[in-house]
């Protein structure tokens, strides 16, 4: 099985650009609604024991509360979600009061000051992350110098990385701008390990490469690099449909927590596993050929 | 076929025989039972095979309901270099707190000016967040300088009748609102005891205390360099009395009175006996889960792993056939292994550590899924079924340790963060990725090698 990937990079370029473009403007103009662990604020899961009210009832009872902007999502068959400002447990217990017949699932409160601290903590572990991830980049295309040189590996590979985490901050900001989706801590967790799992997919194919150039001497980059993508499509097709089956038995069976959880990393690997086959090679072939061009 | 390869294999399959059981002992337990009740004609008495062991798994908070507290202390009145002290000092305050409450351990940590307080399995916020805070922080604070009290006295005159508004425009009006005492070193962290008692002359209900050595030490200096002014007393940041001292007090004696009522003199005594806050701590985060949710939170994701499982295998027998099935039964001595690692260690297991168990199922099959890549790719070249075996192992090697290598690298620093949910994670998913590769390398290659050799190895379609 010989299939030419390399011949139509244009258009996976063309493709991927429009696509990164519309998630870049997404990101810039709707940005991420952040969850309560950065903002602070407090989420309350009762369920009802009889009938659950619509969410006008609910905001009725609720009006004297003074919670400024508060969401109602409804979960299960009797369950709701409450969405608001941090309260304190006086007022925690009124609004069980007010609520009626209910039990009450979980209730978190987060004062801002928590959420400012988690926020700047979030920071600092993306930015050693990324600084890890680029220190083994850097070391390991160390070893690589034909027929481009080993920086240029390196630039690809973290064009890519952005590439695949771009993809799920994407979904992110339009579910966050039409759905309220927030980006909770376990949402971060998911896309740090989107980032290992990216480089990996990234590292698998280059790694090829490096081999056939050593073994084959064939002249032709564009070839080599065919030849490589097409030796590794099976193992890239399978790592991540074995990551993936597990991933989607929990978006649709793992219960709230881990369901947003689960959508990151779902959408950050088929993202990966996208630019892995389509763009890490082909953008290597474009880069070696407007060199060599000139 | 050497001696010492069947010895591999068979101690794996124990291995994972063992684990297998230490994971989930219910049934060998049971098959047990049965033996034990059996009617044996032959030794004409009843067997006794002994159970077992049946180690529980530690479930977080999440997962088993409970209370997740967050107190701020406020340090601004302590010294830098005691900072550290005052802390410990209000965790064992609140630990004292939390057993007289009955909880089975509670986990009470401080983190830099934060305590977190977890009490798994208690519902009622109400009455944890009651018993945990309510506790009177008590205070000694020392009359000012003379100098300042006029100040201050100065002031107040000159606020006096004002809006709050046109207070703000007078120079240092706060100076109005400041009390004539300043706190002193003196405070509940050093109470030994305290009981309701009643003043020999008045016959009111008062509270005595008895401080411990280094309390009656701070207490002897204070009165020593106060005589003739007042000691204030504060419970809550709120003055209760005021006595003036008239010599200085050694022994560690003192004697809170007011307008007390017997009632509130005996809870007073009470709640200071059980401990007095050191420092005064605010709730800033709170977090409780229910029963009922902490049940379908781990029902809900044991069952996704458990279906997610049985795709991996699904899948890798019908893409990988033989090899498919070696690395299925691989990874089920995987699971085995990590599950009786989670119990051993132990590892508390959270809704996050289950996240990061089921994503490393689909990893820990990566693993074999370059070197079955590579296996077949040799196969096919014409190669020997035990050289491309050994080839197929050798070259996946350094794609499996990089690609491994760089979620352990994520995994490390993401465990360094500290947040439980994250820690959670990182910690099974980095066991996970350490078991995993030993189940592909040891485990999946001496299955395969087992075939070596034998006819089965003949079969092409078994392999490619």
């Amino acid at each position: 099985m010989n299939i030419n990937f390399v011949q139509y990079r244009k258009i996976y370029f063309l493709f991927s650009g429009i696509i990164i473009l519309a998630g870049i403007f997404s990101l810039l103009f709707f940005g991420l609604k952040l969850g309560i662990d950065f903002t602070g604020g407090s989420i309350l899961e009762i369920e009802y024991v009889n009938n659950r009210p619509s969410n006008q009832e609910i905001r009725e009872k609720l009006k004297d509360f003074n919670l400024g902007d508060f969401s109602i999502q409804p979960t299960g068959e009797k369950g709701v979600i409450l969405r608001m400002k941090d309260i304190n447990q006086e007022t925690h217990q009124k609004i069980i009061e007010k609520l009626g017949e209910i039990k009450e699932l979980r209730f978190e409160s987060i004062g801002p000051t928590i959420g400012k601290e988690l926020k700047e903590k979030t920071k600092v572990v993306i930015i050693f992350s990324l600084l890890a991830i680029l220190l083994y980049i850097i070391f390991a295309f160390s070893r690589v110098s034909r027929p481009i040189k080993s920086w240029q590996y390196g630039i690809v590979s973290i064009l890519i990385l952005s590439h695949d985490l771009l993809m799920p901050l994407f979904v992110f900001s339009l579910l966050g701008k039409y759905y309220g989706v927030q980006v909770t801590i376990p949402v971060i967790v998911a896309l740090l390990t989107v980032v290992g799992y990216a480089i990996n997919n990234v590292v698998v194919v280059f790694d090829r490469i490096r081999e056939i150039i050593l073994k084959t001497r064939l002249e032709s980059f564009e070839q080599i690099v065919n030849i490589a993508i097409n030796q590794t499509l099976s193992r890239q097709l399978n790592t991540s449909l074995t990551t993936l089956f597990p991933l989607l038995f929990i978006y649709f069976f793992g219960g709230e927590t881990l369901k947003y959880f689960s959508l990151a990393l779902i959408v950050g690997i088929i993202a990966g596993l996208y630019s892995s086959i389509f763009l890490a090679g082909p953008i290597l072939v474009s880069w070696q050929k407007r060199m060599r061009g000139r | 076929m050497t001696k010492k390869r069947i010895y591999i294999f068979f101690l794996i399959l124990l291995l994972g025989l063992v684990a297998g059981n230490l994971a989930e002992p219910k049934y060998l337990n049971q098959a047990i039972d049965y033996l034990n009740n059996l009617k044996l004609p032959v030794f004409n008495s009843q067997l006794k095979i002994p159970h077992f062991p049946e180690i529980p798994f530690r479930l977080g908070l999440d997962l088993q309901g409970g209370i997740h507290l967050v107190y701020e202390a406020d340090l601004s009145k302590v010294e830098a270099k005691d900072k550290a002290n005052a802390m410990a000092g209000l965790r064992d305050v609140i630990e004292r707190r939390v057993n007289y409450f009955g909880v089975q351990e509670p986990v009470i940590q401080v983190q830099g000016e934060k305590l977190i307080v977890e009490l798994a399995g208690v519902f009622d916020s109400n009455k944890a967040i009651e018993i945990i805070g309510k506790t009177p922080f008590l205070e000694f604070r020392e009359q000012k300088s003379e100098e300042e009290i006029k100040k201050i006295e100065e002031k107040k005159k000159e606020v006096e009748g004002k809006s709050f508004e046109e207070v703000q425009k007078i120079e240092n009006w706060w100076l109005a609102f400041e009390e004539p005492f300043s706190p002193t070193n003196l405070t509940g962290q050093y109470l030994q005891r305290a009981e309701l008692v009643y003043d020999p002359n008045t016959y009111q209900p008062a509270v005595s205390l008895q401080f411990n050595d280094e309390g009656a030490k701070i207490f002897a200096e204070l009165t020593e360099k106060n005589v003739g002014k007042s000691l204030a007393i504060y419970i809550d940041n709120q003055l209760i009395s005021a006595p003036r001292v008239q010599e200085k007090i050694s022994g560690g004696k003192a004697q809170i009175t007011g307008q007390f009522t017997v009632d509130y003199a005996r809870e007073l005594a009470r709640n200071l006996n059980a401990g007095a806050l050191p420092v005064p701590i605010k709730l800033i985060s709170q977090q409780n889960v229910g029963p009922v949710l902490g049940k379908l939170s781990l029902e809900q994701s044991l069952k996704a792993g458990i279906y997610g499982f049985w795709a991996v295998v699904l899948f890798m027998l019908i893409f990988y056939r033989l090899p498919g099935f070696l690395a299925s039964v691989a990874l089920t001595i995987y699971v085995f292994i990590l599950l009786t690692l989670f119990k051993l260690i132990p590892v508390t297991l959270t809704l996050a550590g289950i996240g990061g168990l089921i994503l490393s199922i689909g990893m820990a099959v990566d693993a074999n899924v370059l070197i079955f890549s590579r296996f077949r790719e040799e196969l096919r070249q014409g190669k020997t079924f035990s050289i491309s075996l050994q080839e197929g192992f050798r070259r996946a090697w350094p794609s499996i340790r990089d690609g491994n290598l760089t979620t352990l690298i994520v995994t490390i620093i993401l465990f360094a963060f500290g947040t439980s949910f994250i820690k959670g994670f990182a910690l099974t998913l980095s066991l996970g990725i350490l078991i995993s590769m030993f189940s592909a390398i040891i485990i999946t290659k001496n299955f395969m090698e087992f075939f070596q050799g034998k006819k089965l190895e003949k079969i092409n379609w078994l392999w490619k």
